[in-house]
């Protein structure tokens, strides 16, 4: 039995929640003041994942960066993997909003697109 | 002179939102005046997502929310003025500014809405003894270093205070490859949206230690190493408890304060609490004809409200201009702030010139769980209202309806405290 402690974010409150592990499987869930607590723990401790923001590099332009994100979140243990990617890649001025710089970053199926102009 | 009807200091989420409002509103005659190279404020460096969840419904990055509000100012061809600082504002509204193509230049307006958010806190007022060489920056600073110029200040970070800034950048940074080894923080509580707390530090086992501070700094030219404390309840520093931290990096997020210089010369009075201007029901200041939204105001942890408040003063200030707002001689109601709630916005209320109802938003100055936000009308208590957590980090609101007004005549005060 394996016990992981996690804070819920989901309001102000954030309640202290404590999961209650066997190997994959969750025994017990406790600690939560709403059931979006409950959820969020599951969640967590068996498939988490995140956003991940940057920027990467651009050439032939104004400016020396554009923001960028992953489309949608990703694994939370490949955000590593997905910032190398990220850092080792470079986009051509003119770069609009919303286009794709990295298409399905590391091997997660999910593309990193720009969150801003660059001219 | 060139004469327009509304003149909007700032480019912000702030500006923009409130020149769109005024737009639909009615005004067509509008300037926005921005210093920067583009519009979008400070949302242009917070590159994180987490912005827009009220308003559209879905997380978006900072640039993005940014981008959908430049868009409805570019579909309406609401004129702008990029590079273009804003001097002066007198008392009868003409505005002075600055750029390279027209030099200097005065426009008189109808209404002029202060839009020009916030910035950081000095680092004088931080009271860190010692030295104060190199490698010491402010949060903000280094997300825009970061962020736009793709420069990274340091591999090895402590960060004192723990503001949304400066937990961002402790992610932020550790992406970037540097070692971000605590964030100290001086009260016994984070200033930080509990999301940020998980997401930005225990993601990355980055340790946040409460009623902690920086004691001592080490390093002649650049900086090699901080000493960090624990402080008591008197927030002194503990004998006996300092631990040393290499770094060639300390960070400052301690917090923001509305930029109201241009303001105060113009004569606008600010609310001591809140660096921001006193205003009315309408966002307009003792200056009768200007109106003040955003962080200028006072600081939002939201960009959402800022939208929301915004989209308000431009409505007022597009009814000022056109002469609608402007009778003065119905009642007016004070707004005061006790037991726990640090400020109110407004500080007064105009009913005459209270639509459907009245928004006051304020913060409290301390935790409390389990209390009541309560109103009152002169002794009256007409809302008892139960909050399982109140935190001085999250803005907070009560709404009250023109009919609750307009059902007493009498009324002079409104109360919003806080009661356990
Ligand atoms: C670093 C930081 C991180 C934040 N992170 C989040 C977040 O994660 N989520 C969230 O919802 N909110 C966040 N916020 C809050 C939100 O972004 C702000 O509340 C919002 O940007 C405020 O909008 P504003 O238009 O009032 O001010 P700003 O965005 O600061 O815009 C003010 C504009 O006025 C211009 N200006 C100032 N003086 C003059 C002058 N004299 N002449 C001409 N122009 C002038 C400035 O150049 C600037 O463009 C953050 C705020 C900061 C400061
Ligand atoms: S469990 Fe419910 S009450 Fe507790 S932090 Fe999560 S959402 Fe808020």
């Amino acid at each position: 039995m394996e016990t992981k402690e996690l804070t819920c974010i989901n309001c102000p409150m954030g309640c202290l929640l404590t999961v209650e592990m066997d190997g994959d499987e969750i025994r017990d869930i406790s600690g939560y003041t709403c059931p979006r607590g409950k959820t969020y723990a599951e969640k967590e401790v068996t498939n988490p994942t995140r956003v991940v923001t940057s920027t990467v590099k651009v050439v032939g332009g104004r400016k020396d960066r554009v923001a960028c994100k992953t489309q949608y979140d990703i694994p939370k243990d490949k955000i590593g993997a997905v910032m190398e990617a990220i850092n080792a890649a470079q986009a051509q001025a003119p770069v609009v909003i919303g286009e794709v710089l990295i298409a399905d970053v590391a091997g997660t199926g999910v593309d990193v697109v720009a969150t801003a102009h660059a001219v | 002179m060139n004469k327009v009807d509304i003149v909007i200091v700032g480019g912000g989420p702030a500006g923009l939102a409130a020149a769109v409002a005024a737009y639909d509103d009615g005004a067509k005659n509008i300037l926005i005046l921005e210093r920067d190279e583009q519009l979008g404020g400070i949302l242009n460096q917070c590159i994180h997502n987490g912005f827009g969840l009220h308003t559209f419904k879905e997380e978006l990055t900072g640039p993005e929310y940014a981008d959908r509000f430049i868009r409805q100012v570019s579909e309406r061809k609401i004129p702008y003025l990029l590079n273009t600082m804003v001097m002066e504002i007198s008392p009868d509204r003409v505005v002075t500014a600055m750029n390279r193509e027209d030099g200097m230049f005065q426009i008189e307006a109808k209404a002029v809405i202060l839009a020009m958010g916030c910035r950081e806190r000095p680092r004088g007022a931080l009271n860190i003894p010692g030295y104060r060489p190199a490698g010491i920056f402010s949060a903000g600073t280094a997300q825009r270093l970061v962020n736009i110029e793709g420069y990274m200040p340091g591999k090895e970070v402590v960060i004192l205070g723990s503001g949304d800034i400066g937990l961002i950048m402790a992610r932020r940074m550790t992406l970037e490859g540097a070692k971000v080894k605590l964030v100290a923080e001086l009260m016994p509580y984070s200033g930080g949206l509990k999301r940020n707390i998980v997401q930005c530090l225990d993601d990355f086992d980055i340790p946040l230690r409460l009623s902690h501070t920086v004691v001592d700094i080490e390093g002649k030219e650049h900086i090699t190493a901080v000493t960090i404390a624990e402080v008591g309840a008197d927030r002194k520093p503990i004998k006996g408890t300092e631990e040393r931290y290499t770094c060639d990096t300390l960070l400052l997020s301690c917090g923001l304060i509305p930029e109201n210089e241009l303001s105060t010369a113009a004569g606008v009075q600010l609310n001591p609490v809140t660096n921001g201007p006193v205003v009315n029901e309408s966002l307009e200041t003792n200056i009768e004809g200007v109106f003040a939204c955003g962080n200028v105001l006072h600081v939002h942890d939201l960009v959402d409200y800022v939208s929301e408040e915004a989209a308000k003063a431009g409505v007022t200030a597009s009814r000022y201009a056109r002469g609608e707002q402007n009778d003065d001689s119905g009642r007016e109601i004070a707004v005061k702030a006790e037991g726990g709630v640090r400020y109110t916005v407004p500080v007064t209320v105009r009913p005459d010139h209270v639509e459907d109802q009245l928004t006051i938003r304020f913060r409290v100055g301390d935790v409390y769980k389990d209390s009541y936000v309560s109103v009152y009308f002169d002794d009256t208590r007409v809302r008892h209202q139960k909050k399982r957590i109140l935190a001085p980090g999250e803005m907070e609101q009560v709404v009250i309806l023109k009919k609750q007004l307009d059902e007493t005549p009498d009324l002079k005060t409104i109360t919003v405290k806080i009661e356990p």
